[in-house]
Parts: C-alpha cells; sequence; structure tokens
C-alpha cells in the first residue's frame, strides 16, 4: 500500500510526516522527527513508556497508527518542558526521587499531566488508578504517587498566587 | 551528624534526575546515526536440533536486505563469558554452528536498512532442523542416559572436577541419629525474567580511525567490552563502549550478547549497525533468574537447636551457563543460612538443560537459598512448637560462631536486626529474646550453644 500524508499539531506546531500505512505514532515521534523522550519499551501497549496525550488524553503511542492522530493535538514530554526550569510536574518528580533508571518516567510524567489536567486535587486512589498503566520495574512506585500529589499542591499553590495577583491588580 | 560530611545526611539532587524527568537522558536507543542499518536474528524454534542447513536464497532477495552472518563469519565464535575471571571452559556460541541446544538460540543475524527488511529476511530464512531429544528438568538431566546438552558428556557444570559445588562442616549423618525431630523439605522456584523496560541492545558505530564506538544498555560495559574483543580477535584498544544509562537491568543485561555480533556487522559493512531486542526476544531468549530444586534435610535438637543441615540445590542453568557459575558458589556459601549450625553438608549442582539460559538477577543464587530456607524455619518451629521469632533467634548465628564454608562470622547483626523488626511490626518478644545480643558466646560443646 502506498505512503500517504499525516498533518497533525506536535506541541502547538503543525508536523507533516509521510508514513506507510499502520506505522504507529511512537515510530514517527522517535523515528521521524527524533522526538524520543516518548520512550519503546514493549510495543503491544504493556508497559505505558511511550505514553502521550491526544487532545488532552493518555494514549498509548505504540498502538496508535499515526493516521488515527490527523488533524489531532499532541502532546509529548518535550512540548510540556518549558524553555527554562521545569513543569512542576518534573520539578516533583525530580525532588521526590521518583525516577531511578528514568526510562518509565516520561510515561509516568504525562499520565500524571492527564491526571492533573483532569482532576487538580487527586485522591491517593485516583493517583494509583491514573498508574496502573504504567510499569516501573525499579519498583519505586511510592515516591511517584508521593511526587503526583505534591505536583498537584505546586500547581494548586501556583494557581492560588496567579489568583492572589491578578486580584492584587484588579484592585 | 558529623561536621566535616558534605553528602552524608543531606538530600543530594541525582546527576541525572533533570534528564530523566524531561526526557533527555540519551538511551542507547534514542541515538541514531547516518546510514544505521538494523540486525535481527533469526533463532531456533526447536529445543535441540542439529543443523543440516540454512538457506539465505529468499532472505537475500528481500529489498533492503545487506548481508547475512552466519557462524563461519565469527572469529573467535565459541566463548563463556565469565571467561574473564577463568571460568572455563568456553561453552556458548555467538552464532550456533552444528547445534542448537535452546528454542530462541541464535543462528543467522541478517542485517538490513531498516527494521522492517530485515524482520521481512529473517522470516524467509529457511533451515533445515533434525529434531534432538530435549531434557527441561534438572533431575531428569542428571540421570543416566538423559539428552546430553553440553559438548562434554555430562550436564553439570564441573567445579574443580566435581559435578558440584561442595561445602561441609562437622558430621550431618552422625548428628542426625542424635537429633530429636528431622524436618524435610524440597522447595521449586520459577524462573523469573528481570524485565526491564527498556530492552537489550545496542548500536556499533564504526569511526574513520579504525575503531568502534558501541553505545550499550550493558551493566557491565567492560565485561562487553573484553569479550567482544576476544570474539573479534581484535585489540581492546579498537572498542570504545559508551553505557552507563540503562534503562532497567536487574541482572538481565550483563550477558554479552548483543555487542559482539552488532561490532561485528558494523566491522563487516563498514556502517552503524543497531541490534536491539524485542519484548518477546527479552522474556524469551534473554537470561532469566534461574529455576532452583532445594531439597533440605535438618535435625532439631528437643530445645529447637539444629543441629545438622544437609542441603541438595540444583541451578537451571538452561543451555549455556553465563553467570549461573557465579550464582551457585554464591548459594552454596549461603545455602545453611544465617543460623549457627555445627554440622552442614551442601551440594549444589549447576545443571544444563534445554531451557533459556539463566544468568544473573538481584541476589545471585542467595534469594532463592533464603526462600527455602525461611519456609524451613517456619517448618521446624511448627513441629517443635515454639514461635517462628524464637526458632530464629534461638539458632541465629553470633560473632566468632563458624560459617559452614570455615569463615568466622565477624559482621553478625541478625538478632539486632530481628529485635528491630519486632519493633516495627508491632510484635512483642519475651525478655530473653530482646536480651540477646550478637556478641560472642562462650564456646561449648555443640558449638557453644546457650
Amino acid at each position: 500500500m502506498a505512503s500517504r500524508i499525516v498533518t497533525f499539531d506536535l506541541g502547538g506546531r503543525e508536523v507533516e510526516v509521510m508514513v506507510r500505512p499502520m506505522t504507529t505514532l511512537q515510530s514517527v515521534l522517535r523515528n521521524q522527527l527524533g522526538f524520543t523522550a516518548t520512550k519503546d519499551g514493549c510495543r503491544q501497549g504493556g508497559c505505558g513508556s511511550c505514553t502521550v496525550l491526544v487532545n488532552g488524553q493518555p494514549m498509548l503511542s505504540c498502538l496508535l497508527p499515526v493516521e488515527d492522530v490527523a488533524g489531532q493535538r499532541v502532546t509529548t514530554l518535550e512540548s510540556i518542558t518549558p524553555a527554562e526550569g521545569l513543569h512542576p510536574i518534573q520539578q516533583a518528580f525530580l525532588d521526590a526521587h521518583a525516577s531511578q533508571c528514568g526510562y518509565c518516567t516520561p510515561g509516568m510524567v504525562m499520565v500524571s499531566k492527564a491526571l492533573l489536567d483532569h482532576d487538580p486535587a487527586p485522591t491517593d486512589d485516583a493517583i494509583r488508578h491514573a498508574l496502573t498503566g504504567n510499569i516501573c520495574r525499579c519498583t519505586g512506585y511510592r515516591p511517584i504517587v508521593t511526587a503526583v500529589h505534591s505536583a498537584a499542591e505546586a500547581v494548586h499553590d501556583a494557581a492560588d498566587a496567579m489568583r492572589g495577583s491578578a486580584g492584587e491588580r484588579a484592585r | 551528624m558529623s561536621a566535616d560530611l558534605n553528602v552524608v545526611g543531606q538530600s543530594v539532587e541525582r546527576s541525572d534526575g533533570i534528564g530523566h524527568v524531561t526526557g533527555r537522558t540519551r538511551f542507547f536507543g534514542d541515538r541514531s546515526f547516518p546510514g544505521m542499518l538494523h540486525l535481527k536474528m533469526v533463532r531456533s524454534p526447536l529445543d535441540h536440533a542439529r543443523i543440516i542447513g540454512i538457506d539465505l536464497t529468499d532472505a537475500e532477495r528481500v529489498s533492503g536486505f545487506v548481508r547475512a552472518l552466519t557462524a563461519s563469519d565469527v572469529p573467535h565464535n565459541l566463548y563463556t563469558i565469565l571467561g574473564l575471571i577463568g571460568v572455563e571452559p568456553e561453552e556458548e556460541f555467538v552464532l550456533a554452528e552444528d547445534r542448537v541446544r535452546f528454542k530462541g538460540e541464535a543462528i543467522v543475524a541478517i542485517i538490513a536498512e531498516s527494521e522492517a527488511a530485515a524482520l521481512e529476511a529473517v522470516s524467509k530464512v529457511h533451515l533445515d532442523l533434525e529434531e534432538l531429544p530435549a531434557v527441561f528438568d534438572v533431575e531428569e538431566a542428571l540421570r543416566p542416559g538423559a539428552p546430553i546438552v553440553t559438548s562434554w558428556g555430562n550436564n553439570t557444570f564441573m567445579y574443580e572436577g566435581h559435578p558440584c559445588r561442595r561445602v561441609r562442616l562437622g558430621d550431618v549423618e552422625a548428628a542426625f541419629e542424635r537429633a530429636d525431630h528431622i524436618v524435610e523439605g524440597v522447595y521449586n522456584t520459577s524462573p523469573i525474567e528481570q524485565a526491564p523496560v527498556e530492552t537489550t541492545g545496542c548500536i556499533a558505530v564504526p569511526e574513520a580511525n579504525g575503531r568502534y564506538t558501541v553505545y550499550t544498555n550493558t551493566q557491565a560495559l567492560y565485561f562487553s567490552l573484553d569479550n567482544t574483543a576476544i570474539i573479534l580477535q581484535v585489540p581492546g584498544n579498537r572498542l570504545h563502549f559508551v553505557g552507563g544509562t540503562v534503562g532497567g537491568g536487574f541482572g538481565g543485561k550483563v550477558d554479552v550478547i548483543v555487542e559482539p555480533i552488532a561490532t561485528l556487522a558494523a566491522m563487516k559493512t563498514n556502517r552503524p549497525v543497531r541490534f536491539a531486542y524485542s519484548r518477546s526476544e527479552e522474556m524469551q531468549v534473554s537470561s532469566t533468574r534461574s529455576a532452583w530444586r532445594i531439597y533440605i534435610k535438618d535435625g532439631i535438637s528437643r530445645d529447637g537447636h539444629i543441629i545438622a543441615r544437609k542441603v541438595t540445590s540444583y541451578a537451571d542453568s538452561g543451555a549455556y551457563s553465563r553467570q549461573t557459575p557465579y550464582a551457585l558458589t554464591k548459594h552454596a556459601a549461603n545455602a545453611a543460612g544465617p543460623y549457627a549450625i555445627p554440622n552442614v553438608s551442601i551440594d549444589a549442582y549447576c545443571v544444563y538443560t534445554n531451557r533459556q539460559p539463566t544468568s544473573a538477577m538481584r541476589g545471585f543464587g542467595v534469594t532463592m537459598a533464603s526462600f527455602a530456607l525461611e519456609v524451613q524455619m517456619d517448618k521446624i518451629a511448627e513441629r517443635v512448637g515454639v514461635d517462628p521469632w524464637t526458632i530464629r533467634f534461638i539458632n541465629a548465628y553470633r560473632n566468632g560462631d563458624m560459617k559452614p564454608h570455615r569463615k568466622l562470622a565477624e559482621d553478625a547483626t541478625l538478632i539486632e536486626t530481628m529485635q528491630a523488626a519486632a519493633a516495627l511490626v508491632g510484635h512483642v518478644l519475651p525478655d530473653d529474646l530482646r536480651a540477646m545480643t550478637s556478641a560472642p558466646r562462650d564456646a561449648g560443646p555443640d558449638g557453644g550453644r546457650d
């Protein structure tokens, strides 16, 4: 079957790729676009290391034909990393020592981002539920849960501070 | 905390922490090089077979096929990883020669322009194999008439001329005679895959100066470099190994499997070559923790002291030994447990079968000994009629006790560790156990027991 051109939004910019049918988003990101923060642990939807956000929802990019994201909004770890410093979730993972070998970390951060965007103050159960599809074979799950909690607080505090300063300006 | 300590007691940011949380850490698979080729293996579909023929005709017609490597292309095809520390004999093949000894053994390396082309060519290699009887159980492998996996006529790794690693202290048979209780148990464990989230792999890159840079996720960088130099018969200074960034290992990435053949492929093609395991290769081909069968017979006095322990262990090494002989030696040194037992006999066998080779994993043979021994300790407690804490306290070794491998205990902390563990779980120990320490006991009959 012939290759075709697929266009989608990657972290706020439009990208255009030529792919054979059934080429995965993971393969396009890593091999064609050089976005290697998205990892490659199993290519069978078993480990979660390739998680990206599609329209804000966590998806396993290893099982996702790139044609399915045509015209959609794709967010990878590169997209949420600020030009300077770290995203609050990244900072929380760093502070909580929530990575050991680091291979599962990008997927963990992306799942956490989707969770906190949807539920700014998740319970312990909600965090654990959100992370169930992501395997950490170093088995450092507890610091990861801690990191998501502290990221939620950091995001909350930042929002408060923002509202506060906006309020002051309004006065 | 001493004032001159700058790091101990402080929370220190990891040097790779920012790389990990931003995804900028460069694992080997995140690298790519212009002209990079991909290597995939043709593997044995049978557990044990003679190789009659290999037909590459159809594979060579696949678009993107570059070349194939077989055993005759490998300068020194026979090796053993632990040869570097004097372990003999060399018994594993980089690519199989006349025989395959496990399902998944590498026979032909296919090098192609893309991973897809390599996989397609692999599927088009025709193997002519004559199936041989296979053996999958450690004790069956030791019976007369069992299929022989090795090239030296039996299925055991030989330790200084003996088919097992042996540890002897005192006289177990005499002590069994005078024991009040005999407790026997047999314990089996399964092979366990380390299953790192990043699969095993490397990229070998020819450099303009005639050297080869190998980006690898091995846990054993210099072991890999030295073994690769031996297998390829090149001086070590032609190889530059870049590593240290490992997406999980747990013992699963110490076996020097991908680097030699990827480097050979880079030499033969003069192009960068990537060889990475698929998840199914990681599960079905890469080494696991060995399966073990452990027999324990203990003689115990009426008051709960173990006076004799006999252990016979079999580690299923699979088709090749890799790090298992070493794991087994550590097992033998620890197979009586952290207990003061005056009469001990241990026979530990490293057995070849037609299963996936086994190697290192967290604990190196000791974990399995601990599993068997601690279940056995509970059985002893039940038989003697004392609680499981007491049976461990009264048998715990103390400083100055002789360990079965004839080393005096001088760093004993079992009693104190159990006291701390009891406190942590809120278990109130009786006063006599709380008063115990690992301090040397006065010498007396039967190892100076209280």
